[in-house]
């Protein structure tokens, strides 16, 4: 699909900026041109299309369509909804308190907001990207599959005193959900594909740059042995590492493709990634403000578990 | 009239709050514009921050509206 853009990353490398591409250096410089335009490209096409989606699926919507559903089917429901949702975080609490306030049952909040932050589609383009459509999809599902366990499992624990008692009583004003129009839609569509690429890009160079150095100079010995998928630390070691990293959530994907071309293993760097963006010290803060620390620890400690033993799945299954 | 950003404090709220003055100051109106930083008020009015209400109505919400956007929302009422 992007043969075209290789052979003219390779043009400008070889013909343009005169390096070989046997050299190290000719290597890297052209790993970050083909990477970079390769990234922009699929990240603008997948954000417009999501983004058109989403336009069919505001929380108002969502919370509507929950409310229908019981038992598993909701949590299911609800995971799937959580990856076409709003990529920024200060949404989850009202979103908490919307659903609560509808009857939506705990567990099945849980499985939204688990699943929302760690898959988004901005992540998914980069891994489309960089790795193609099978790790891109395995993505999706295992984000799906953990939302949907975890949310059952905070079900079953029955902590719905862990939510603070003003939630339960707060009403919400009766209002109608606006219908778009198609161009409404598309305009959605289009201004937050403008609005992801601003905030990103800048993160995405960077990684990139990254990733670009380790691809023509870091040793392979050293990281196969350290973080290949023989270390059975090394999950458990880039889930704890990813934990402050999340505003570059996205930067971290072409460096992840650059070391598990070095021997990293495919699960670390996965486990590493959702890692960056589920469990972030800032949404823990925000959270705070309508669960208790009982339940933020039991929804912290799951999806760090959930994390670590996806990676484990994938460092055996590829 | 009345103003209200809704927001949690994140960057995009602060956006909103000075592209809402802006607005103001443009058209030239007599507003008052205030922030809303609590949950449990948010969440009356809107589930996706950041939103903008004027008196009572929600007329953003989700995005980060252009001083434009708002300019053209405001002299609709």
């Amino acid at each position: 699909m992007f043969g075209w853009l290789d052979y003219g990353a390779r043009y400008i490398v070889e013909n343009v900026l005169n390096m070989s591409m046997d050299t190290a250096i000719g290597s890297s410089v052209h790993f970050f041109i083909y990477d970079s335009l390769k990234i922009v490209i699929l990240l603008s096409i997948m954000i417009f299309s999501i983004s058109y989606i989403r336009s069919y699926f505001p929380p108002e919507k969502t919370k509507k369509i929950l409310e229908r559903y019981s038992g598993v089917s909701g949590n299911i429901m609800a995971s799937l909804l959580g990856t076409v949702t709003p990529f920024c975080s200060c949404s989850s609490v009202p979103i908490f308190i919307g659903f609560i306030e509808a009857g939506v049952p705990l567990g099945v909040t849980l499985s939204f907001l688990i699943t929302s932050p760690i898959v988004n589609e901005a992540a998914f383009a980069v891994l489309l990207a960089s790795f193609g459509w099978q790790i891109a999809m395995i993505y999706v599902v295992s984000g799906v599959i953990i939302g949907v366990v975890g949310g059952l499992i905070i079900g079953k624990l029955g902590m719905e005193n862990q939510v603070e008692e003003y939630v339960y009583s707060i009403r919400s004003r009766a209002r109608k959900i606006k219908e778009l129009t198609q161009k409404e839609r598309l305009k959605f569509a289009y201004d937050s594909t403008r609005d992801i690429v601003k905030r990103v890009w800048l993160y995405i160079l960077i990684g990139i740059g990254i990733g670009a150095i380790i691809h023509g100079y870091a040793p392979e010995e050293v990281l196969a042995k350290y973080a290949g998928p023989e270390n059975p630390l090394a999950v458990i070691f880039a889930t704890i590492i990813a934990v402050p990293l999340y505003s570059n959530a996205l930067g971290t994907i072409p460096i992840a493709e650059a070391l598990i071309g070095k021997g990293v293993g495919i699960g670390t760097a996965l486990a590493f990634m959702m890692a960056t963006t589920a469990l972030s010290f800032p949404e823990a803060v925000l959270l705070r403000k309508v669960i208790k620390p009982k339940l933020i620890a039991v929804f912290f400690g799951i999806t760090s578990i959930a994390i670590v033993i996806t990676g484990y799945l994938f460092n055996i299954l590829l | 009239m009345k103003i209200t950003i809704l927001g949690m404090g994140c960057k995009k709220c602060v956006e909103v709050y000075d592209n809402v003055k802006k607005a103001v100051e443009e058209l030239k109106i007599d507003a008052e514009v205030v922030k809303i930083t609590d949950a449990a008020k948010i969440a009356e009015y809107v589930m996706s921050t950041p939103g903008v209400v004027v008196d009572d109505e929600v007329i953003f919400e989700g995005k980060v509206p252009s001083v434009e956007e708002i300019k053209n929302e405001l002299s609709k009422l």
